[in-house]
Order: structure tokens, then C-alpha cells, then sequence
């Protein structure tokens, strides 16, 4: 037990007064330990005129406004007046969507330059190691941020440590604006991911050194295993929080785990083929618990049914295949199939370089799906890029979509934002102008690039 | 031909689809690939696997079968800049994957006979309108990786157009990795197997200072083209040697300039290195791969003439020899006067050529973005056609729909460059080719996910 959590039953004690040899009661520990930062910085209200709007959530307005305020989106239609002292930017001929957001990325644990140095993803010590967390390892510095923002409009990613380890660890969600320190950079409320994997990664890191998981069904075994003890974990401390008495030992895996069947940690499977994302539903069943997301579900197009009812999302690439044998089935159509199931559809990059045109890799998508048959609106395609990894991350609520009072995260693209011939013109991040391709001065240079040939350059 | 009948033909084991025929595409927009600006309205005739004309007032020569591309873009067939097409079916399975080897030998390989027509990745890039890749070995144990190609993606026999194009070698971070952990050391390596090229090739000099012996002496001609056909592996080598013989052999038409010397290089320092070999043994043919920080020394790059292959969208210092990366690379270089093409160098080679196009359209973007160096849109399709077919010396062979070229001729569904763009007709050496892969039949297989009859296996 720790002092301090002795400390506070001791003082819980002294203070109702007991006398008596009762049971201590109980003391809630700290979730939130490495708390956000995040700081909005000052915007000025700007009111963005005559835009073909995709709203992120499936609606679409052609010479529509979108208003701005006090980090929030305050009104989104047709005909909107400016306030006094606002900004008003033609947009006309322009499209204005909420910004992207990256259900999937390594910037900061495999940040640039990628030497060995900065090899901070995979805790390939042993296949369950839910006890770390990718912000511990996020480097701010990272100069793949600002290539995500200017280029890909991308103002919200998840981190999430790689897929060397069953359970790989926690997830963070972070805003794309540059800080000191990766807690200033954390999404205010987002809630954890727990990173989980299937196929080969695990069983060939493991397998190699000797030691479980070796195959496909030593990786299933370990992580039941490691479920169970979860479930007996969350048995005493649920006890203890509900009841007092002696704290069980505090255990960081077990909190992640336990966190997840509580429903507080979401959990985000790397898993590619159908079959095995077909065993983790049963698994996460049987141990109780939900998946989020499917990444890099390149099969889920032989499952869209099942996705579609287990309300599972699939996290996708438009055309990468063939790169190790679970790709090896990628086809372009899986984000069209697996739409057109009605099953969740998002896109994501897991790449420092695809982050940069996960709008374009949208795009991609769309023409594969429409030559297959499939019609795509862009305004329903542009879900895959907001709405759906926004609530496949639990973050829906706050942004995702230009729907009055959510965040202000908005990119103003200079032409149709799935062809290769377009970029983001400006992008605001709570209602701040963090881009702008005709400003050099709003272009940020990580710690990294300064006074290096190209800094400041355009990327 | 029919596409059900290519297939069968497929299907019945590889069989070559029908020989060329008269082909003329009429109406659609037509882009040279020359740098020009699209003609819309043009007419394209292939005959015999050439291209006979292209562009406006072209007649269609009677009894040609007449393709009408109305609405369409018809362009010459993209040829991948740098790429291991052909070398792997699987990157992560090691058996099926022939980029590298660890083996005694390293000039001396050859990846001709290691290139499967049959791989997937082939397929599927032909089916998106790569019709051509340089193919590149990786280095294993060397600096030298040995002899790439030239090949085709078509439905056939072989895919080798030309074998033993050029000699690859590593001369950035990767070269210094594989002499032993510093660049000092790789450019003795170099220099060194140069000297001991230059001795199995006896008399050849390949200094620029150095005496020429009787030119008309055999001897002093000998001609390499195959290490394994080699006459020249009983010349006599000093005891001071580091190459195989093999390796030595091999080396002998890159010291007589008369096979290319690909180089990858990323850095600035590295780039001048190459311009300063170039002046040092001006007989080399050179080529530069990478060039990351090729905008940094471009003046010197276009003075050189040494033409460069360059990875379009490289714009994060991923290494301390790409510091100075930027998407403005390639345009910048360009409008310097360098000899620029697109690749895709160490960028998914082995499978993603087809992105090379939307790679492409991503230059013509940054024509919008101020500070940045984009390309015109002709300019931008030249960068995925003839320019690299040019850096190879291949340019009047293919690349472009000038009359004389291999008939590689595509049909789009829309602006190639962009990415809404299929291709939807592939013509290789004047040949039709199928555009089934795996992924189309497993599209087709689980488009309709209704429960049937009998399981999933059996809809074929």
C-alpha cells in the first residue's frame, strides 16, 4: 500500500471520528495524474463566407457560412451576419470542413528523425504491457506535427503505442498544437484508448525470443489470461471503493485493464484479418468488454455485416496492401464496402506521411467505391475523416462536426478537399488561427528544425 | 481480345494476350508526356507495339480497331522512377522476397533472373496504368547492390526490357552503414572497386588525366556484358583485391561508361560528392536517386548534368540526411535547370509505383501554395513518364507518345493525376492487357455479402 493512500485512510478515519476497529472508508485514487495543459490560444471571430460546407456529420452546404467565436463554432447555415469586430473571409469556391482527426498515428513516440534514439512505441519487453502510456513517450518536438497541420488540415490525433505487445498500452489523444510537453498538447477530457493487437506482430516479436505468444493461438490464450486477471483485479477494488477497508495493491496494468471493463478506456485493436477480428468480438465478449475500433481492418469488407452489428468501427487505408501476409487481401473498396454496410468507416494513416493526405486517401476511397457501384456523397465521405474517428475515440461531444458550440476546429481547403490539387488554406484549432498558407509567420517550427538548412521552409 | 478471353488465356496458364494490333483512341484528351499541355480532342495510333502519332489531325489508318475515348484522358503508360516492382510478392516474407542479398557477391548481381512477372504487385500496378519501373536491388552486404533493370508489367514471359541497366550503389547513410560505419569509408570502397574494375578491364583508363593505350586493341576494348559470360575473369588482378572477381567484372562497363551508375544520395554534402566523382572519372555515366537535399545545390546539380530521381512528397527530415526536406524539392530543382524525375525511393517500392501519379498531381498543388515550388500540370506528367525514362537513357524507347516509342499507352476515366482517375485501358508494347487482379475478385467476391447457397469460396 502506499504511504500516501495510507495517509488519507488515516486521516478519513481520524476525521469521522471512529474509535472503533471499523473498516477504513474507501479512497477514490488519483485517474487523472498527468493531467492536460492544454491551452486555447486567443482567435478572433471569424465568420467564413459563400463555402461549399461539409459539416463532418453527413450534411452539406453549398454557399454556406460557418461562424466562429470564443473557440466554439457559434452558427453554421446560410446568410450569416458578422458580428462587430469579426473577420470575414470569402470563401467562395473554397470547402470548409470540421478538421481532420487521426485515429491513428505515431508522431512523438516514433517521431522524425527516426533514429534509434527515438524508437519509443513498442514496450517489446513482454506481450502485455498495459501498464505504459504512449503520452510518457511522446516527444512534442516531433517536426511530423506541423506537416500533419499544414498539409493534411489534421487538428486532433491519437498516439497509441505500436503492435509489438498484445495489450501495447495507453493511448493519448492530443490536439495538434504545438507545446512544451505532450501534456500540453492532450485533448482536455479525451478519454484514454487501450491499444490492443492481433496476427503477427505479437506471436514473430514473442515467437522469435522463444517465448509465448509463438502463434496465433498463443496470442488469444495470453490475452484471455491477462483478461482474467483483470476481472479479478476490478473484483477487490471495485469491493474497496464501494466498501473501504485495506486497499488492494495498486497495480498500473491492472488500472488499464480495469479501466476498460468499466467502459472508462476505449479500446483500439490493431487486427487486419476478418477471421481474428471475428475472435476478438467473441473475446471481448466473453471477458466483457467493448472494441471501438478495428486499425488497419484491411478484411473488414468479408465482415461488414458483423462490424455493422457489433457496432464496431473499422479503422482503414484507401490502397496500402501486400506490405506483410495479414495485407496481403487489402482491396480498395473495404472503406466503400464497409460503408455501404452501414458499418462505422474512418481513415486513418498510421504514417507520418500519409497523415499529411488522409484527405486525399478519402478521396481515393470515394472513386474506388463509385466505380464498384457504391454511391458516395462527399459530404457523407467526409464522416470517415471527423464524425466517425471523433466517436470511435469518445470525442464526438466536443468535436467532429461544425455543429454550434463544439470546438472550433475548422480547415478552409483551397479547393475540393479530396482531390490531389487541393491544401489546406488556413486551419483554426479552437477557434484559433494556428495555419495559414499565406502567412510564413503561421507556420510553426519545432524546437528540432530551429536553425537548421530549411527552416521555416515550406514542407 | 476480349478481357474474358484474356483472362481465360490467364487462367490457362500465362499465355501471352493477343499480339499487337492497329490500335487508334480517338477523342479523348491527350497528353504526350512531354512536358506539354494535354490536347483535347486527339486521336492515338498504335501499330506493330509503336506509337505512330498522337495529338490532333492524326488520321486513323484504315482497318485499326477505334477505341473511343471521349470524355476520357489518354496518356502514355507510367513508368515508376525507382522501384523494386517485381522483386517481392510479400515485403515481410522473406522467401518471397528477392531485394537483397546477403551473400558473397554484390556488383556482380544481377536482378533479371530474380523478377516475377506473376508477382501481384505487378498486377495491381499495371491495372492502375504503370506500364514500366526501373527496378533497383538493395544493398546486403555492400555498397554496391548490383545490376537493375528495366521491365514491363505485361501479361507475359518476361518483363526484362532491359537487363543490366545500371549499377546501384549506396553512397548516404546506407552507404556508410554498409562500409562499415562512415561515408570516408564507402568512397574508398568506391574508389577502390573502381581501380579494381579498371584493372580486370586492362588499359581502360578511368581517370580523366589518365593514358589511353591503342584504343583499337581488343584488349583494351573489352566489353562486359554479363559477369557470367565474362572472358575476362583470367585477366590478371594484383593480390591487393577486395572485389570477387565477379563483382570486379561486373564493374568494368560502369568504368567504361557504358553502363549507368545509379547512386543514392540524400544530403547536400553527399550530393556534391556525386558532382565531384562525376569531375573526378568523368567517364561514368551517373544517375542520383534520393536527393532529399537536392534544392540546396541545385545550381551545381543542373551544372553537372546529372540527371536526378527524386521521391515527390519527401518533406520530413526522417534522417539527419534528409534535414532539409521539402515537397518544393523537385520543383525547385527543376526550375533550376536539374534533370528531375519522380520515384518512389524507399517509399513502398516493391508495390505502391501506381501512387507515383497522384504523387504528381500533389507538384501541381503546390503551384497554389505560396513559397512553394510546384510543376505545371504536363510538366508534373513528364515527372512519372518520359523523365524517367530519360534519366535512364531510355528516353526515345519510352516514356512518351512521340511516333517511335513502345506502344505503353493508357486510357483514364479522368484526369490521371488526380485521384479520382482509373485506367481503365492498358496497352503495353501495343498489347491490350487485362486489368484483373486478386483484389477485383475478391471485390467481387464479397461485394454482396447476402448468405448464398453455398459459402463465399465457391463465387469465383
Amino acid at each position: 500500500m502506499r504511504l500516501a493512500v495510507i495517509a488519507a485512510a488515516m486521516a478519513a478515519t481520524v476525521l469521522t471520528g471512529c474509535a472503533t476497529e471499523q473498516k477504513a472508508p474507501p479512497a477514490r485514487f488519483n485517474r487523472d495524474p498527468y493531467p492536460t495543459t492544454y491551452r486555447v490560444y486567443p482567435g478572433v471571430p471569424t465568420l467564413l463566407k459563400g463555402a461549399t460546407v461539409l459539416d463532418g456529420a453527413g450534411g452539406r452546404i453549398d454557399g454556406g457560412d460557418v461562424l466562429i467565436a470564443d473557440g466554439k463554432v457559434q452558427a453554421i447555415g446560410r446568410g450569416l451576419s458578422a458580428p462587430v469586430g469579426a473577420v470575414v473571409v470569402d470563401a467562395s469556391g473554397k470547402y470548409v470542413t470540421p478538421g481532420v482527426i487521426d485515429i491513428h498515428s505515431h508522431l512523438g513516440n516514433y517521431p522524425s528523425p527516426g533514429v534509434q534514439a527515438h524508437d519509443d512505441g513498442n514496450e517489446a519487453t513482454a506481450p502485455a504491457r498495459p501498464e505504459v502510456w504512449a503520452e510518457h513517450s511522446v516527444w512534442p518536438q516531433d517536426p511530423g506535427f506541423s506537416r500533419a497541420l499544414a498539409n493534411g488540415g489534421v487538428t486532433t490525433l491519437q498516439v497509441l503505442p505500436g503492435s509489438a505487445n498484445l495489450f501495447g498500452g495507453r493511448s493519448v489523444t492530443l490536439k495538434n498544437v504545438p507545446a512544451r510537453t505532450a501534456m500540453g498538447m492532450k485533448f482536455p477530457g479525451a478519454p484514454y484508448g487501450l491499444k490492443m493487437a492481433c496476427g503477427e506482430n505479437p506471436k514473430r516479436v514473442y515467437g522469435s525470443k522463444g517465448q509465448i505468444p509463438s502463434t496465433r493461438m498463443g496470442n488469444i490464450a495470453v490475452t484471455r489470461q491477462t483478461w482474467l486477471q483483470a476481472q479479478a483485479y476490478k473484483r477487490k477494488w471495485d469491493n474497496y471503493e464501494a466498501k473501504g477497508g485495506d486497499a488492494p495493491d495498486r497495480d498500473l496494468a491492472m488500472d488499464t485493464l480495469r479501466g476498460v471493463l468499466a467502459g472508462d478506456i476505449l479500446v483500439q485493436n490493431h487486427c487486419y484479418r476478418a477471421d481474428e477480428m471475428a475472435i476478438m468480438i467473441d473475446l471481448a465478449r466473453e471477458m466483457g468488454y467493448k472494441i471501438s475500433a478495428f486499425h488497419h481492418a484491411v478484411e473488414s469488407y468479408k465482415i461488414a455485416d458483423l462490424l455493422q452489428r457489433e457496432g464496431i468501427c473499422s479503422a482503414m487505408w484507401a490502397d496500402w496492401y501486400g506490405f506483410k501476409m495479414e495485407s496481403y487481401d487489402a482491396i480498395r473498396e473495404n472503406v466503400a464496402l464497409v460503408d455501404k454496410a452501414g458499418a462505422c468507416a474512418i481513415v486513418h494513416s498510421d504514417d507520418p506521411n500519409g497523415i499529411q493526405r488522409l484527405y486525399q486517401e478519402a478521396g481515393k476511397a470515394i472513386a474506388a467505391g463509385r466505380r464498384a457501384g457504391v454511391p458516395i456523397s462527399e459530404e457523407h465521405a467526409w464522416t470517415w475523416l471527423s464524425a466517425n474517428p471523433a466517436k470511435a475515440m469518445g470525442i464526438f461531444d466536443r468535436t467532429g462536426s461544425l455543429a454550434p458550440g463544439k470546438m472550433a476546429d475548422v480547415v478552409l481547403w483551397n479547393g475540393n478537399p479530396f482531390s490531389t490539387y487541393t491544401r489546406p488554406e488556413r486551419v483554426w484549432i479552437d477557434g484559433a488561427l494556428m495555419y495559414d498558407a499565406n502567412n510564413p509567420r503561421l507556420r510553426p517550427v519545432s524546437d528540432f528544425e530551429l536553425g537548421q538548412p530549411g527552416e521555416g521552409d515550406v514542407k | 481480345m476480349s478481357r474474358a478471353l484474356v483472362l481465360a488465356a490467364l487462367l490457362l496458364g500465362g499465355a501471352v494476350p493477343a499480339s499487337a494490333e492497329t490500335i487508334a483512341i480517338v477523342r479523348g484528351t491527350v497528353a504526350i508526356g512531354d512536358g506539354s499541355a494535354p490536347i483535347p480532342n486527339g486521336t492515338v495510333v498504335v501499330r506493330d507495339g509503336r506509337v505512330v502519332a498522337a495529338g490532333t489531325g492524326v488520321a486513323v489508318p484504315a482497318g485499326a480497331r477505334v477505341i473511343d475515348a471521349a470524355g476520357k484522358w489518354v496518356t502514355p503508360g507510367i513508368v515508376a522512377g525507382f522501384s523494386r516492382l517485381g522483386l517481392s510478392d510479400v515485403d515481410a516474407v522473406d522467401s518471397a522476397t528477392d531485394i537483397s542479398s546477403d551473400g558473397p557477391f554484390s556488383a556482380a548481381l544481377d536482378i533479371a533472373p530474380a523478377i516475377n512477372p506473376n508477382a501481384q504487385p505487378v498486377a495491381v500496378n499495371r491495372a492502375d496504368g504503370v506500364t514500366r519501373a526501373i527496378v533497383a536491388p538493395g544493398v546486403g552486404k555492400s555498397i554496391f547492390a548490383g545490376q537493375g533493370a528495366l521491365i514491363d508489367t505485361a501479361v507475359h514471359a518476361s518483363a526484362i526490357t532491359r537487363a543490366r541497366l545500371f549499377q546501384y550503389v549506396e553512397l548516404g547513410e546506407t552507404g556508410a552503414e554498409q562500409a562499415g560505419g562512415s561515408r570516408a569509408a564507402a568512397h574508398v570502397l568506391l574508389r577502390n572497386a573502381l581501380r579494381e574494375a579498371a584493372e580486370v578491364g586492362r588499359g581502360v583508363t578511368i581517370a580523366g588525366s589518365g593514358t589511353e593505350r591503342n584504343p583499337l586493341d581488343p584488349d583494351n576494348q573489352p566489353v562486359v556484358r554479363n559477369p557470367n559470360e565474362s572472358r575476362l575473369y583470367d585477366s590478371r588482378r594484383s593480390q591487393d583485391v577486395l572485389l570477387t572477381r565477379f563483382d570486379a567484372a561486373a564493374l568494368v562497363p560502369v568504368v567504361q561508361g557504358r553502363q549507368i551508375l545509379m547512386i543514392h544520395a540524400e544530403r547536400a554534402a553527399d550530393i556534391r560528392q556525386v558532382i565531384a566523382l562525376g569531375r573526378e572519372f568523368p567517364r561514368l555515366k551517373l544517375v542520383l536517386v534520393g536527393a532529399d537535399e537536392g534544392w540546396t545545390v541545385a545550381a551545381e546539380l543542373a551544372q553537372s548534368g546529372i540527371p536526378v530521381i527524386a521521391s515527390a512528397m519527401s518533406d520530413l527530415p526522417s534522417g539527419f540526411e534528409s534535414i532539409a526536406a521539402t515537397q518544393s524539392n523537385i520543383g525547385r530543382m527543376r526550375a533550376a535547370g536539374v534533370k528531375v524525375a519522380i520515384g518512389t525511393i524507399n517509399d513502398d517500392d516493391t508495390r505502391m509505383a501506381f501512387r507515383a501519379r497522384n504523387y504528381a498531381g500533389n507538384l501541381v498543388a503546390l503551384t497554389r501554395v505560396p513559397g512553394a515550388a510546384g510543376l505545371s500540370w504536363g510538366e508534373a506528367l513528364a515527372m512519372v513518364t518520359s523523365r524517367p525514362a530519360e534519366a535512364v537513357g531510355l528516353g526515345s524507347e519510352i516514356g512518351s507518345l512521340q511516333a517511335g516509342r513502345r506502344g505503353d499507352v493508357v486510357i483514364w476515366s479522368a484526369d490521371p493525376l488526380d485521384n479520382m482517375a482509373a485506367a481503365e485501358t492498358v496497352l503495353i508494347d501495343g498489347v491490350e492487357q487485362p486489368l484483373v487482379t486478386r483484389q477485383t475478385r475478391l471485390r467481387d467476391r464479397y461485394q454482396d455479402l447476402t448468405p448464398g447457397v453455398l459459402p463465399p469460396a465457391y463465387r469465383r
